[in-house]
């Protein structure tokens, strides 16, 4: 039964990375990418499971923590266009919208 | 095999089951769905719905041990984050003014103009009604 699951998350997984190759917007993929990182720590406890040694749940865990971290990142990079210092002097982009062609968010 | 660990069984199997049939739900709808705001939706249903099914059934089947800690610890923790990154990613597209179709940014900016514009427009309402009052007469 842990196969069919295993499986089932793995189909998953590919249909997600398809989205994630050809959505056409940036914000779409972020989305995207950050259900791909979902599916990846369900299939890391799944697999565990089907091995008969439920062992990478710290991986998983870690990898959730990551996950998080990372599309929070590159949200606030798109934002921002830094990652570290938004202090004022650094936010030019952040006060002037501009077109959404310029910005790169419709792809 | 006892009858409690019969139940126990089958509510595991279940609960793995319809968690994967979630998941797939999910992701066919992250395919299928024809605007990034409508996929929002899809992807919600394989965070919450099918990872709670997924984390649930593997706890059962697990039984008290440490690895149900690890997994409920998971759990915890993909339940906070999921609906907060997507909530997040919702967020910064309606901030760049990526908008559904439709649907006009709300800012003051457009709040003074329309009412500028709807001003000027009964301006010129009264205007015609004054000019047609007049041929009238």
């Amino acid at each position: 039964m842990f196969l069919a699951a295993t499986i089932a998350l793995f189909v998953g997984m590919i249909i997600v990375l398809a989205r994630l190759y050809a959505g056409p917007t940036l914000y779409g993929r972020i989305l995207a990418g950050n259900s791909f990182g979902t599916y990846t720590v369900l299939f890391i406890g799944v697999l565990g499971f089907l091995n008969e040694r439920p062992d990478f749940l710290d991986i998983a865990l870690l990898y959730a923590l990551i996950n998080f971290a990372g599309t929070i990142a590159v949200l606030k990079y798109f934002r921002y266009r830094t990652v570290g210092d938004t202090s004022p002097q650094n936010k030019g982009v952040k006060n002037s919208p501009g077109k959404l062609k310029d910005r790169g968010v419709l792809g | 095999m006892s009858a409690l660990e019969w139940i126990i069984e089958v509510l595991s199997w279940a609960a793995i089951l319809s968690g994967c049939a979630f998941m797939l739900i999910g992701a066919i709808g992250t395919v299928r769905f024809p605007d990034f705001w409508t996929r929002l939706h899809a992807v919600s249903v394989s965070d919450s719905a099918g990872m709670i099914l997924l984390i649930l059934g593997m706890c059962l089947q697990a039984g008290l041990t440490l690895i149900t800690v690890k997994l409920i610890l998971i759990g915890i923790f993909l339940f906070i984050t999921g609906p907060t990154a997507t909530h997040a990613v919702a967020n910064a597209a309606m901030v760049s003014g990526f908008l559904p179709e439709g649907l006009k940014r709300p800012s003051i900016k457009t709040k003074k103009a329309t009412t500028k514009a709807t001003k000027a427009k009964t301006v010129k309402k009264k205007a015609v009604k004054a000019s047609k009052s007049k041929g009238a007469a």
